[in-house]
């Protein structure tokens, strides 16, 4: 009984991580475009399937470490540009039903791009699991990569973005866009830009979030529109556009699906929407986000 | 051209390309059908509220009547049952999601249908998994029918469905509920400024549109004879909102000739591009949206227009 408390509170941890890394990206995006980017999913798929060709190319266990973050930086420098730029930029002023329209839209054409170049069959590829080797904690052998790299990189991630958006220039910038794109412009923000990098960054979060999942799953059509929904309830859970609520709200939903593994397996994709509706009935804006204002 | 004669011409076309083309009765079924489910879809547009999850609808219709065929051998009691239940669902996450506009609508529309979609293919002892459910044709009036001339009796009744559920739907728009969702879209604090419950009118809204996809599901069943939790995959409710917006939200013909264009596209391009159909469909609606469109009512009016100014 223990031995499988301990269990599903590992599983939990490192399922927490994964899910870090793709809901903040969301969420990220969310704050600043105000833009609810559907195809968040596609990317996290998108960077899982690069990640697993790359590492299976690398070679050699350390080697194919390094791929996976290659791919992610390559996904998110390709795709995050070419979409804000490409399509995003032209609805910003848009109703809001068609902004969500078109990344739905993406999200079909993306679906099927992956389907395309990868294939139908399943893709599996633990060269990077492998590199790290096993950790045994209370009696358990663990693979390292889950326990500690995927955590700890989540942790880094978190205390990265917070730097970045309080302390530095351009974070504090995107924050002030995220606030109020008319007073950001006024005080002479190019808020263009801003809505570039600030994608960006998502996007490359989404890659990042898929190929540090990709060693641990094979990867199938369909992951896809998985992540986008979970990610999505971990985010509206948290409250769209808080940071550190994903971070709480992931390890919740991490954590709250892994015991729904062991103790009621019939429940384990029920869990996470749920958390949502829970949450959602009690509290319409989320765990950590604030009242909206009305404009009349 | 008024609405009613619109209809009319395009009853008689169906029928007889149906009956030219044996083939297509079964398309054009489906096709009418899935107008039904697109008809509930496009009164939340107009509302500007996009579900992305209203297969979940189609689903419950479809597989009411799967469950429901060993005790009930009637092709209308079983559709009926098939809107009670969907009306039925539609109230319950209705309850729940007319409280959310926009972002939270739409996905919380999806991820309700990808649960129900996880449950089917989980739980086997009840739903049989991905195998699905196979439906025995039912009877009609307590007449057992064969082959083609069940897929007449089944074409007609859709027809009949169609015309119901369009007229009714036409005057729900007329009517000060249905103005109400308009104004929903245009500023809903003014609704409420005026003594309007916001949350009320979407509420009706929804749960009819609902009853409509449920309908549509049954009618899918009934045809199909077979029912798999693929009714109620993401990619399902992507093809409805699609077709809502191929058809355009201008009036209640909108959905069916999405819906008819649509299924006549997809019968030839979905065997020539198997694992491309998707991407076809979001290019396509990636056009839609950024050239602003208003779907192909848009494009017929268009089209009246300048034949009005030619003569």
């Amino acid at each position: 009984m223990e031995l499988l408390l301990l269990l599903a509170l590992l599983d939990g941890l490192a399922y927490a991580a994964q899910l870090f890394m793709v809901a903040v990206g969301l969420t990220l995006v969310f704050g600043v475009l105000k833009i609810l980017n559907v195809a968040h999913g596609s990317l996290f798929a998108i960077g899982a399937y690069s990640a697993s060709t790359l590492a299976a190319l690398a070679g050699t266990p350390w080697l194919s470490l390094l791929a996976l973050a290659l791919a992610a930086l390559a996904v998110g420098a390709i795709a995050g540009p070419s979409i804000e730029r490409g399509l995003l930029a032209r609805i910003y002023d848009k109703e809001q039903v068609l902004q969500l329209l078109l990344t739905f839209a993406l999200f079909m054409i993306l679906e099927d791009v992956q389907k395309l170049v990868w294939g139908v069959q399943p893709v599996f590829e633990d060269a990077p699991v492998r590199a790290l080797g096993p950790v045994v904690v209370g009696g358990i052998v663990y693979t390292a990569y889950q326990l500690i790299l995927l955590p700890g990189l989540a942790v880094v991630c978190l205390l990265f973005l917070v730097w970045f958006l309080r302390r530095t220039v351009t974070g504090r910038m995107i924050l002030a866009v995220a606030h109020d794109r008319e007073a950001a412009e006024a005080i002479g923000i190019d808020s263009r830009r801003i809505y570039l990098l600030a994608f960006t960054i998502g996007a490359g979060l989404a890659a990042l979030g898929g190929a540090l999942a990709a060693p641990t799953t094979s990867l199938v059509p369909g992951v896809g529109v998985q992540t986008i929904v979970l990610s999505f309830a971990v985010v509206a859970t948290a409250g769209l556009g808080q940071i550190e609520g994903a971070a709480a709200t992931a390890l919740l939903v991490g954590l709250g699906r892994s015991f729904a593994v062991y103790f009621a397996p019939e429940l384990e994709v029920v869990v996470p929407y749920l958390l949502m509706v829970i949450v959602l009935v009690l509290r319409p804006s989320g765990l950590f986000g604030g009242r909206e204002l009305r404009r009349i | 051209m008024p609405l009613r004669l619109a209809f009319a011409v395009g009853f008689l076309a169906l029928a007889l390309l149906a009956a030219l083309q044996p083939w297509l009765r079964f398309v054009l079924t489906l096709a009418l059908a899935t107008g039904l489910a697109v008809l509930g879809i496009m009164m939340l547009l107009r509302a500007g509220q996009v579900s992305f999850g209203h297969a979940l609808y189609v689903a419950v219709g479809a597989y009411t009547i799967a469950f429901a065929r060993p005790q009930l051998d009637d092709v209308l009691l079983l559709l009926a049952a098939a809107v009670l239940a969907a009306v039925v669902a539609g109230i319950l996450v209705g309850l729940f999601v007319s409280r959310y506009r926009d972002i939270f609508f739409g996905m919380l529309n999806l991820a309700f249908s990808m649960v129900v979609y996880s449950l089917l293919e989980k739980l086997y002892w009840l739903t049989r998994g991905t195998d699905g459910i196979r439906v025995a044709r039912p009877r009609l009036f307590g007449v057992a029918l064969e082959g083609a001339r069940y897929e007449w009796a089944l074409f007609a009744l859709a027809l009949v469905c169609v015309a119901i559920a369009a007229a009714l739907v036409a005057r729900y728009l007329r009517a000060p509920a249905g103005e109400a969702l308009s104004a929903l879209k245009t500023r809903e604090t003014r609704l409420e400024f005026a003594g309007v419950s916001a949350r009320r009118v979407l509420f009706q809204a929804y749960v009819v549109s609902a009853g409509l996809a449920g309908l549509g599901g049954g009618i899918t069943a009934l045809a199909t004879l077979h029912v798999t939790p693929l009714l109620v995959y993401w990619t399902h409710s992507g093809e409805l909102v699609f077709v809502a917006i191929l058809g355009g939200t201008a009036n209640v013909l909108g959905p069916f000739l999405g819906a008819v264009v649509f299924e006549l596209v997809r019968v030839h391009a979905a065997a020539a591009f198997p694992d491309a159909w998707q991407m076809i469909l979001g290019l396509v609606l990636l056009g839609i949206v950024l050239l602003a469109a208003r779907g192909l009512v848009g494009l017929l009016e268009e089209l009246g227009r300048w034949w009005g100014r030619r003569v």
